[in-house]
């Protein structure tokens, strides 16, 4: 499918998405799948680093927060309407991203994956310290209960629903125009043997620092509208290990070779974490994040995607 | 005002006590990460393990934490032996161990972290033994028999464990997996065999760190988390797989943190070593005695 197709598609797939939610018109049903929808976006965004380029990321937390946190500071210092936070937000995260690349990248890969999660800690006690933002007490964050669009009133949670809906059909049409074009095949080529990228005149490291700045904002914008949906912020929320894990798992259990994967993931455990939370409870659903990552990765280490294609292949052979 | 001269000895005198205790912890990772190449942050995770089950013996049965890490250890070293199969065949040998070996030990820290919070909830934990109260004093600085204990036992293991490797000849294979593993098997060595033993020993410090854990603070099962950063910067500020590197890694950053802690206050100390551990990647990655 051409580049341009396949834009419009996730255009109308995600039109349809958000008619189909009106007409349930279920405010609860618009809160879970703000979340689903959010998790989309950390796994297409984790997967951009880590499932293209072979960098495993377990700080995407921090993105998430500085995003979120972003929003937090403008809301105190000068209100902004949402889309323009999430703008916001996406340059922050990016820059740090890209700050975080140029220290650690020429480094071998683990200690990538090292670094991030310092990278977590060390944001998450500068926000802790940080009176402006709330500090460790956290902050509120008053948000109207609707919104005056041309004389309708539309209740707030659904225009955050719709923001983050936007989000998530960007990241996928960015993940999947990255896939088909000649980055994607510059990414590959680190993923599968960076030395030999390198010495066959590569740019690996400007590819690594674009990966990780794509990565990165797009965590941060999935985090900007976050202390609008909840209401209150607080650094242990922002910070929360279930969206590591979770940016993680999702792309892993879905398969990492492909857009598809993280959003199949992310589609799954995202409505099974929903569905466990209401139903058993919120610890639980995190250990069964846990026990597939580690099912998975041993069992099917190529993902639901990477398993069905075998089938396929058996099939017609 | 003037300098308070009598805060900083004491604040220095903790960190080096409180290294000591880091040394314990980090030793695992020095043999795992440092020699073998395992990234195995799920370190801290089997070290808070080691805290629960000397909390539980304490409690229930009244036996001495310390006794508690010793019994565990050949319990530790089979987990560790287990832990290391199950990697080897579902990622060393495949070729996949640098992104599905990570997620892999990224979801063994999460499920025993979230199995523990199941199990026991989120309560600080306590040990009870009869040094955990008192201390020494000499003049005006303060020797807490709590700190001392972890931290000389802590000396002990990484002088046994550093004789081990160099005059035994298990140990010496296992250096000998750290710089060329192609070698050891054209040597009509195992080389599996070898990681195995390995990565069990540095599993088994887990029990002995975990019992040490819990003499020190009250434990709860996130305390871990902390850990990852001080495990890992320790690690690299050292030098990979240099034993005597990570004594002074350790008390390098206990005094650092207790200097941090003393005049800025607790909440900053977690900072400090997350930042050495970034700034030593950023500007010395082979570390202070790294080749």
């Amino acid at each position: 499918m051409h580049s341009r197709t396949f834009i419009l598609v996730t255009i109308v797939v995600a039109a349809a998405v958000f008619f189909v939610a009106q007409l349930v018109a279920n405010n609860y049903l618009f809160f879970a799948g703000y979340t689903v929808l959010q998790f989309v976006v950390l796994a297409t965004a984790w997967n951009i680093l880590g499932g293209y380029c072979g960098y495993v990321n377990f700080g995407s937390a921090a993105f998430f927060a500085v995003g979120a946190y972003s929003s937090v500071f403008l809301h105190k210092a000068y209100p902004l309407p949402i889309p323009v936070l999430i703008l916001v937000a996406g340059f922050v995260a990016g820059v740090i991203g890209l700050g975080m690349g140029y220290l650690t990248l020429r480094l071998r890969g683990s200690f990538f994956a090292i670094a991030t999660l310092a990278l977590a800690v060390v944001l998450q006690t500068l926000v802790t310290n940080w009176d402006f933002v709330g500090g460790s007490r956290g902050a509120y964050v008053i948000r109207p209960n609707s919104l005056d669009v041309f004389g309708h009133q539309i209740p707030y949670i659904e225009y955050l629903f719709l923001q983050m809906l936007i989000l998530a059909a960007v990241a996928i049409a960015t993940a999947r125009t990255i896939e088909r074009s000649r980055l994607g095949y510059g990414f590959a080529t680190i993923r599968d043997d960076e030395l030999a990228a390198e010495a066959a005149g590569v740019p690996t490291l400007r590819l690594k620092l674009i990966a990780t700045t794509l990565s990165g904002a797009l965590m941060g914008m999935a985090g900007a509208p976050f202390p609008y949906y909840l209401g209150f912020l607080q650094p242990q929320s922002a910070f929360a290990l279930e969206y590591a894990v979770n940016s993680i798992a999702m792309p892993m259990i879905g398969g990492t070779s492909s857009w598809i994967g993280p959003l199949i993931g992310a589609l799954l455990l995202g409505i099974v974490q929903q569905v466990a939370t209401v139903t058993i409870s919120s610890a639980v659903n995190v250990l069964i994040v846990g026990v597939l990552l580690v099912a998975f990765v041993i069992i099917a280490p190529n993902g639901i995607v990477g398993f069905v294609r075998n089938l396929m292949r058996r099939g017609r052979s | 005002m003037d300098f308070p001269i009598e805060l900083l000895i004491n604040a220095i005198i903790a960190g080096v006590l409180l290294g000591g205790f880091y040394i314990a912890v980090t030793v695992g990772v020095s043999i795992s990460f440092g020699m073998l190449d395992i990234v195995n942050i799920a370190h801290p995770a089997f070290i808070i393990l080691g805290s629960y089950i000397a909390y539980i013996m304490n409690s229930r049965l009244g036996v001495d934490p310390v006794l508690v890490g010793l019994l565990m250890l050949p319990v530790f070293y089979a987990l560790g032996a287990a832990v290391y199969q199950v990697y080897y065949v579902s990622f060393e040998k495949r070729g996949q161990e640098a992104l599905r070996g990570l997620a892999f030990f990224f979801g063994i820290l999460f499920i025993t972290e979230v199995g523990l919070i199941l199990v026991f909830g989120v309560d600080y934990r306590y040990a009870e033994a009869p040094y955990i109260g008192p201390a020494i004093r000499f003049a005006f600085v303060d020797l807490p028999y709590r700190m001392l204990i972890p931290c000389v036992l802590s000396l002990l293991l990484l002088a046994s464990l550093q004789v081990f490797l160099s005059r035994t000849y298990v140990g010496r294979a296992i250096k000998a997996v750290a710089q060329d593993q192609q070698a050891l098997t054209l040597m009509a060595a195992n080389p599996i065999a070898i990681k195995r033993i390995a990565f069990g020993i540095s599993i088994a410090t887990a029990a002995l760190a975990g019992a040490f854990l819990v003499i020190i603070q009250p434990v709860e099962p996130s305390v871990g988390r902390e850990y990852i950063g001080r495990v890992f910067a320790i690690c690299v500020l050292g030098g990979l797989g240099s034993l005597p590197g990570t004594v002074i890694g350790a008390m390098l950053l206990g005094v650092v943190e207790s200097i941090t802690a003393t005049f800025y206050g607790p909440s900053w100390a977690p900072a400090v070593s997350f930042g050495f551990l970034l700034l030593t990647l950023a500007f010395r990655p082979a570390g202070i005695l790294g080749r």
